[in-house]
């Protein structure tokens, strides 16, 4: 395998990997479980004086 | 506004902020606002009476424009996100800054020091000539050095942090000092002619460096002028409104998405050049596409006020904030319109982008920054409030009328411009010459310099309100455990 063609392969890879890696962050944010803990988060700036 | 008062945290009195940097900061940046507002207005009145230069070559327009540029971005909003993101990664970390005062004391004077020294070189004719880039490299390695101790502060303290989770404002301000970090670096590689002269040479020719210039140039607008401010609008509005952002589910994916998509989209700036196709298509893809996660930004914003609506009718401040959020999201519509590559071939190198542009920097930028400094100058001196509200609605319409006079003359001028420069005749000749379409923009060149007076007003009015609300009696109360500071 040449190194331009490891690195088409690794181009696509990554591409899969960030779609991925980003649907992970948007069913952990809209996850029922998480429902509660978000809204607890979400009140740290009025939490504070 | 202390940390003495103990909600229901049930946690011992968190330690004290470090506050006169954030304080200094607030001045400095009130102070580069009307600088940069008023070399806007002095080159747009150029651009109308060209005489007005004076035939002296520290006075061209081409050496005025980069310190317009650099006062507005770097200067007035640099030191406004500096001021604030050391106020909100303490506040929502419950940490005293990672450093303490020194560090803080030296990020912020050692940024003011690189504004000063690239200012100097622009009006003694030292440029890199890199739009967005232009000081020269011993001013490049200093802020180098200058943001990896910003980065080191603000990491530190998020590393010290006693709240368990990291608020979302703390995710867009660290977004916004990687990258920039990381951009400033690569776009500015250059070898110096000799170590005692300003003079160098970029790493990077031909196309390569057309699009590590963009890559940079519109990475600059997506974490600078976009992400930083995203970090101040989901801090101080929640604050302003006494509200939680209306969904902190969104505030993630919002976050995720526009980091995900931003760094592709700056091949759009070299639509039908010698850039391969296919990058310029990539381009104008991800900045369609990012017109989803800014909305999504734009109606999380917005939303925070539902049921609190009621509050911009008394509190002008928080209306400069909301505004904000609504010129976000008028800008990041038109901008994704204008990449796409049919729309370009109008738009661009037109007046036209300076109206998309300053939609972006007055409306969205200054406006945001104009409500947080409202809200921050009571709080952080101790004041009861602004030393006058009604002032503060005076400045509200002033920069509003400003805005709009701008950006309509410039939609007008841009599309005017460009329909000219591609009119033919019958016999297939170009129908106007280009001094002709000069010519024709004069007459919205001086509403555009109309505007910026409007706009440099309301920027004298807001400094006038504030040294007189520092200058006013602190409030002393037992909640408030401040010593009243000596303003």
């Amino acid at each position: 395998m040449t190194l331009e063609a490891l690195g088409e392969l690794l181009t696509s890879i990554w591409t899969i990997w960030a779609i991925l890696v980003f649907a992970g962050i948007a069913f952990w944010a809209w996850r029922p479980k998480n429902r509660r803990r978000f809204e607890k988060d979400a009140r740290i700036p009025l939490n504070d004086e | 506004m202390s940390s003495q008062a103990v909600l229901n945290t049930g946690r011992p009195p968190a330690p004290r902020y470090v506050e006169d940097v954030i304080r200094a900061a607030v001045v400095l940046s009130m102070f580069w606002g009307v600088v940069a507002f008023l070399a806007g207005v002095v080159i747009a009145a150029q651009l109308v009476w060209p005489q007005l230069s004076f035939d002296s070559e520290y006075l061209t327009f081409g050496r005025l424009r980069p310190l317009h540029t650099s006062a507005a971005i770097f200067a007035f909003g640099g030191t406004a996100l500096i001021g604030t993101a050391f106020h909100v990664v303490q506040r929502t970390c419950r940490a005293r800054l990672f450093g303490g005062a020194p560090l803080g004391w030296f990020v912020l004077l050692g940024y003011q020091f690189f504004i000063v020294t690239a200012a100097a070189g622009y009006l003694l004719g030292i440029t890199q000539s890199k739009e967005y880039a232009e000081p020269e490299w011993f001013v490049d390695l200093w802020l180098t050095i200058v943001w990896v101790a910003y980065l080191v502060a603000y990491l530190g303290t998020v590393l010290k942090r006693e709240e368990p989770h990291i608020y979302v404002a703390n995710w867009f301000y660290l977004a916004f000092i990687i990258t920039i970090a990381g951009l400033h670096i690569v776009n500015n590689m250059a070898i110096p002619v000799s170590i005692t002269g300003s003079k160098s040479y970029g790493a990077w020719s031909g196309v390569q460096d057309a699009m590590i210039q963009w890559w940079y140039g519109h990475n600059a607008v997506g974490f600078f002028l976009t992400a930083a401010f995203l970090g101040m609008m989901y801090y101080y509005i929640p604050k302003a409104a006494n509200r939680p952002v209306y969904s902190y589910r969104l505030s993630i994916v919002h976050f995720w998405s526009l980091v995900f998509m931003y760094i592709w989209a700056g091949p759009h700036h070299l639509h039908y050049t010698s850039l391969p196709d296919w990058a310029q298509t990539l381009g104008m893809v991800f900045s369609v596409m990012l017109w989803m996660p800014s909305w999504g930004g734009m109606i999380n914003g917005l939303m925070t006020l539902s049921g609190a609506w009621d509050k911009l009718r008394t509190d002008p401040g928080l209306r400069f904030s909301v505004t904000a959020v609504g010129f976000y999201g008028m800008a990041t519509f038109e901008g994704p319109v204008m990449s796409i590559k049919a729309v370009n071939s109008l738009s661009h190198y037109t007046d036209w982008t300076i109206g998309h542009v300053h939609s972006g920097a007055l409306g969205w930028v200054a406006f945001i920054v104009f409500g947080t400094l409202y809200y921050m100058v009571p709080k952080m001196w101790n004041r009861p409030a602004m030393w006058s509200t009604r002032l503060i609605g005076w400045h509200y319409w002033i920069a509003t009328i400003g805005i709009v006079l701008y950006i309509t003359a410039m939609w007008v001028s841009g599309i005017m411009q460009g329909l000219m420069w591609r009119a033919y005749d019958e016999l297939g000749f170009l129908q106007y010459s280009f001094v002709e379409t000069v010519a024709a923009m004069q007459p919205f060149y001086f509403i555009r310099f109309l505007g910026g007076v409007c706009f440099l007003t309301g920027g004298l009015l807001m400094a006038y309100n504030m040294w007189r609300t520092i200058r006013s009696e602190a409030v002393v109360t037992s909640a408030r455990h401040q010593p009243a500071l000596a303003a």
